[in-house]
């Protein structure tokens, strides 16, 4: 496959940036992958990789006035929000230390302080939200934009109709991202969903709807500037479909007896970060010794949080009855 | 100073003046001021019970009305809570919590816990309960008993005018998600109000009736209806100590227990359904922690375990009345061992 779109000019900085958040994602995943199969990791655990280019092709378009709400596959969004991987790796492992004090888990890995409203243990749970995170920037007048990402499961939700429709009435800076990746759980979005693209749905909502090679970071990130650009200038909520697929199962520990060769290939052929990396050092831009330095120094740090999550102390007792309410 | 107003006056009251204080308050519900988008007034309701009338022209832009879409814009209230609002949303009847109750119980109530403490929400969600308007099945239940069993949700249902305002001024202010309970039968009924701005704290229950002789525990418009029956029992002489819950998370244990210590018997009045509600919390509370002081079995007054029926021979059978309430409390002072 090639890249269609004619991309924005980026610094080195933020191509460099770009890769290590998507390189940080992958082996945080592939990381996180290996560990649980342990049976160290508690929980249900839904993991991210190759899906990296659209968390990191949307996230780095925004800013701190801005705000996401992810999914329970929510590892990769929380990462390009820049919240702390330390934090999130322990968290993981329902540590004290975690970014919820272990209290929340995978799917609820949140920072608020990092405009990241949560992933979501409820398919379809983060778009209402989203809804009134943008209504209140709008209100306050900065230019803030907020963006819900949501799977092709959650496509089918109500609330995810409910709150596109809603964004338009109120014309509202906020952004639906629909990451089809092909499978809600074991269900192919093929059959869920019964237009022929998710985005296709936009138009009954009264806003643009974009279709994107979701593992084309560029053609991401070109598309949701655009998008963001006009919902930060009045012009209201626009709907993205990436179509791309999952490396993994829908959770750890899934057979995908459901699935056919489609992730040999992918990883082969589409793969987001060899893609990415194959373009910039085509046209000069990064020099291959640029992204494996990237790559080792990420390699140090993944290997650094989890020696550090399985060391840190877990929550006691005390912590059971605490942060129910502010005050009761 | 206070005046005579309507509960609904004492509730719009409290959004005016918290709306003038606090530029965060906002307010959105489904023709919360009516008339969005079509040709007339764009004032029209004010709410299908008009607590939000006026408040669009005095508050430009900051009234908004809303499709029926009660997930999206119960979640976008919860939404802009976590991103510095006060939003005060309705959800007009609380029998919708159906197609919302997701954004309500799974996120707002849970953020604050299982985000590490790190999120704050404060939204109110107003909404009408209770039977009596021949409303049927579909838009007269009381559901309070389902929110309080939610930790992360505060649940609060005034009886008077006195108590809407302060509770709603308390409400707007308080930092975690309140679930605001609003009798639809109560909002014509007028009482003392000042015009000055106060709160009622939330987890202090009233004694609206002193007696030595039987404990009534109640809450909502059950509480009027309690008044009527302690009313009737004098002439029999028997003195019931009357006491509103006014809220039932964060709940009053201490005042319900001393009145119980002091009194040796107890009447739940409840509206709702009799299992897993009110009353056989409060019983079970009483029952384990002052069974010591009890001199007679707990009476529970509640509605029968059936939907709200429409006719209104059979409604007027469901709601708990007075002479009900006076049955339970003679039971209780003429139990013998």
């Amino acid at each position: 496959m090639t890249d269609t779109v004619e991309r924005k000019t980026l610094t080195r900085e933020h191509l460099l940036d770009v890769y290590r958040t998507m390189r940080t994602i992958r082996e945080f995943e592939e990381r996180v992958h290996a560990e649980f199969a342990t049976g160290e990791i508690p929980g249900f655990v839904h993991l991210y990789a190759g899906e990296e280019a659209s968390a990191v092709g949307v996230c780095s378009n925004l800013d701190g006035r801005d705000t996401i709400a992810s999914t329970h596959r929510g590892h990769g969004h929380c990462i390009a929000r820049g919240v702390d991987v330390g934090e999130m790796m322990a968290e993981i492992y329902g540590r004290k230390t975690g970014s919820c004090h272990g209290k929340g888990g995978s799917m609820h890995i949140a920072d608020l302080s990092k405009g990241m409203l949560g992933a979501n243990g409820i398919v379809g749970g983060g778009p209402p939200l989203i809804c009134g995170t943008a209504l209140a920037a709008k209100l306050k007048g900065n230019g803030g934009v907020s963006v819900a990402f949501f799977g092709d499961g959650g496509s089918n939700q109500g609330t995810t109709l409910e709150s596109m429709n809603l964004a338009s009435v109120w014309n509202l800076p906020a952004i639906f991202v629909a990451e089809n990746n092909g499978y809600a759980e074991s269900t192919s979005s093929t059959w869920s969903v019964a237009s022929d693209n998710i985005a296709d749905r936009a138009a009954g909502f009264g806003m643009p709807g974009v279709i994107l090679d979701g593992f084309d970071f560029f053609a991401v990130h070109e598309a949701a500037s655009e998008a963001i650009a006009r919902a930060r200038e009045g012009g209201g909520p626009t709907l993205i479909e990436m179509k791309f697929t999952r490396y993994f199962g829908h959770f750890e520990g899934d057979q995908q007896t459901y699935r056919a060769s489609e992730v040999e290939h992918a990883r082969a052929e589409l793969d987001c970060l060899k893609r990415f990396a194959d373009r910039v050092t085509e046209t000069g831009e990064l020099a291959r010794p640029d992204l494996d330095a990237v790559d080792a120094e990420v390699g140090v740090l993944i290997d650094r949080v989890v020696a550090e999550a399985k060391a840190a102390p877990l929550p006691t007792e005390a912590d059971l009855l605490t942060d129910v309410y502010v005050r009761y | 100073m206070a005046r005579n107003i309507t509960y609904r006056e004492a509730l719009n009251e409290a959004l005016t003046q918290e709306m003038e204080r606090d530029e965060t308050v906002i307010v959105m519900g489904e023709d919360n001021a009516g008339g969005a988008g079509a040709p007339g007034d764009d004032d029209a309701w004010g709410g299908v019970l008009g607590v939000t009338k006026g408040l669009y022209h005095k508050f430009p832009g900051r009234v908004l009305d809303t499709p029926i879409s009660e997930s999206a814009f119960i979640g976008a209230a919860i939404g802009a809570a976590t991103a510095g609002m006060r939003p005060v949303a309705e959800l007009m009847f609380v029998d919708f919590m159906g197609v919302c109750f997701d954004q309500i119980y799974n996120q707002a109530a849970k953020f604050r816990y299982m985000f590490g403490g790190k999120a704050v929400t404060p939204v109110v969600i107003r909404t009408m309960y209770g039977a009596g308007l021949r409303a049927a099945a579909q838009h007269s239940q009381c559901l309070y008993p389902l929110f309080t069993h939610i930790p992360g949700l505060k649940v609060v249902m005034p009886s008077t005018p006195y108590d809407a305002k302060g509770m709603m001024i308390q409400a707007i202010r308080d930092n975690d998600p309140v679930m605001f309970f609003e009798h639809k039968a109560l909002y014509d009924s007028s009482g003392p109000v000042p015009e000055e701005s106060y709160v009622v704290p939330f987890g202090e229950a009233s004694v609206v009736r002193e007696g030595g002789d039987v404990t009534i525990v109640t809450l909502g418009r059950m509480v009027h209806t309690s008044l009527e029956a302690a009313g009737q029992l004098v002439a029999d002489g028997v003195q019931c100590e009357v006491i509103d819950l006014r809220t039932t998370s964060p709940l009053d244990e201490d005042t319900v227990l001393e009145s119980v210590e002091g009194t040796g018997r107890l009447v739940v009045v409840d509206e709702a359904h009799p299992r897993c509600n009110i009353a056989t919390d409060i019983s079970a509370l009483v029952a384990r922690k002052a069974f010591g002081s009890l001199r007679a079995p707990i009476e529970m007054v509640t509605a029968p375990h059936t939907p709200v029926p429409f006719s209104n021979a059979l409604e007027d059978m469901y709601i708990p009345d007075a002479q009900r309430v006076v049955n339970a409390v003679k039971t209780v002072t003429g139990w013998t061992r």
